[in-house]
């Protein structure tokens, strides 16, 4: 059994060794202003803490990531299909609780993939959302499936494995039909508006630094992203 | 572009970039002699260079990358004239107000995704391929397809409609692949998967809310709610089982098949979504 908590995931310690060297050869030569005067959209090595959980490097890291992703969205789902908001109309309920039943299957695949190396179970922190308000539980969904999106769609170039990216693939379309339902039934018409498409026709991607400082404040657990790919 | 970044990119590409280059230190030692002779805005420059000679001879996945590309772009100028047909129709095909606007949020996206193809595949060094001569009936040319009033039937236009978003977002699934490590090649071509399947959902509700199909945004199963004559486009999509990974009733928890099916939006190969678009092309 891996150690799922310790720093420097063991599997790749040739990542860590490289980064740590090029850091230090930067530093010695001059190239650090190369580095720093460069954007640095990919950058996970600024402000994360290096204690939390680990999720890892490589492949698994992304897969990981996503499962903390699943985790937070099922989650969310379990509990909203629990107390259902108020005067809940039946065909969102019966909807709501398919998108739970989905974020489920998700989470579980990962757990099962992953198998001894995925990370624990999150704690997660819903203390500002009011279940039973309509309004406040479809807004926060709209913010998860939007920025699960925008989290696969920014991972998709750190995966190294086809079939991985495929399966990747297999599930953010599941999440972008998701995220399409939810802002209709805020506002009918929203499925794909201008606040998430761009002038170019395109979705979002976000990073995983950008997507964690986003989930955050719904966790209680705290998520160390620092060996990821970048 | 970072240059950690950089190093990182080119090792995932190639893991053996190292090898071709001595070593992690030599490749070093070159970036800090470079580093320290040129000015900064020639790096780019000097490292491409060094990157060319370290490849000379090596596998370029640059063709594959532009033929994806431009099978994306006939898919969008499919879906593009489809809608703006729609579009031309105004009221005597689409309803005005929320399924008109819709319609046209729809159109616009896919047009965008026309244009942003073609600068990719020319910005990329590649020539787009022309747009074929479309017969949305289905019919090869013929215009007397199954589909022959789509654009005066308003049942009949959505349901090409969510036929067309459901297997366009197949399609760029099934070639996702690849584009592995394609870097932002590959983040384009999925923010434009995930943008058409909200469409497909959004088409989906329309059918679901004008009583003409009891279908979910999501796809359960392989089920269309259209019939036999889509069926293409929908088979597959009832795998229940990822990467040897049962879904159904998954470590104890309670998933159906259905839920399973539709949790996992299922790709179609280029020869399954040419088969399914054949109808529409012009012989």
């Amino acid at each position: 059994m891996i150690k799922k908590n310790s720093t420097g995931a063991s599997d790749q310690p040739v990542t860590v060794n490289r980064r740590k060297f090029l850091t230090y050869a930067g530093a010695a030569s001059g190239l650090i202003v190369i580095a720093s005067a460069c954007n640095k959209d990919d950058d996970m090595d600024t402000g994360n803490n290096k204690g939390g959980i680990d999720l890892g490097s490589g492949d698994i890291g992304i897969l990981n990531y996503a499962y903390a992703l699943e985790q937070l969205e099922a989650a969310f789902y379990t509990q909203v299909v629990m107390t259902p908001y108020a005067n809940i109309d039946p065909m969102e309920a019966a909807l709501l609780a398919d998108i739970r039943d989905h974020e489920i299957a998700h989470r579980e695949f990962f757990k099962a993939a992953l198998s001894t190396k995925a990370i624990q179970a999150l704690e997660v922190n819903f203390s500002g959302i009011d279940f039973s308000s309509r309004d406040s539980v479809l807004e926060t969904a709209k913010a998860f499936e939007d920025l699960g999106v925008s989290a696969y769609n920014g991972a998709g170039k750190l995966i190294t494995d086809p079939g991985y990216l495929t399966l990747a693939g297999k599930i953010v379309s599941v999440e972008a039909r998701h995220a399409a339902f939810i802002r209709d039934l805020i506002s009918n018409g929203s499925f794909a508006d201008s606040s998430v498409i761009d002038a170019n026709g395109l979705d979002k991607s976000r990073t995983p630094s950008e997507v964690l400082n986003i989930a955050k404040a719904f966790l209680k657990s705290t998520i160390n992203a620092s060996n990821l790919p970048s | 572009m970072n240059f950690l970044n950089i190093m990182n990119h080119i090792e995932k590409a190639d893991p053996e970039v190292y090898g071709r280059l001595d070593s992690r230190r030599a490749a070093m030692k070159a970036f800090s002699s470079f580093g320290s002779k040129l000015a900064l805005s020639s790096i780019p420059l000097a490292l491409g260079s060094m990157f060319s000679k370290a490849y000379a001879g090596s596998r370029g996945s640059k063709e594959t990358v532009l033929e994806v590309l431009n099978y994306a772009l006939t898919l969008e100028y499919l879906e593009a004239e489809f809608y703006a047909t729609a579009v031309s129709k105004g009221t005597s095909l689409v309803p005005a107000g929320a399924a008109a606007n819709a319609i046209m949020t729809i159109a616009d996206h896919e047009a965008q995704h026309v244009t942003f193809l073609k600068a990719a595949i020319s910005g990329a060094g590649g020539t787009p391929v022309a747009k074929p001569t479309f017969d949305f009936s289905g019919g090869k040319g013929s215009g007397t397809g199954p589909f022959k009033d789509a654009f005066t039937n308003y049942e009949l236009f959505l349901a090409v409609a969510q036929t067309l978003e459901d297997t366009g977002v197949r399609a760029y699934k099934g070639r996702a692949a690849e584009l592995v490590q394609g870097g932002d090649v590959l983040t384009a071509a999925l923010n434009i998967h995930s943008v058409e399947a909200r469409h497909a959902a959004h088409i989906r509700s329309m059918r679901k809310a004008n009583g003409f199909a009891d279908v979910k945004p999501w796809i359960t199963g392989k089920e269309s709610g259209i019939g036999e004559i889509v069926q293409a486009s929908y088979n597959g999509e009832e795998s229940t089982s990822q990467a040897s990974v049962e879904i159904v009733n998954i470590n104890g928890q309670s998933i159906s098949a259905a839920s399973a099916s539709e949790a996992f939006d299922e790709p179609l190969t280029k020869d399954q979504v040419l088969m399914i678009v054949d109808p529409f092309l012009v012989a």
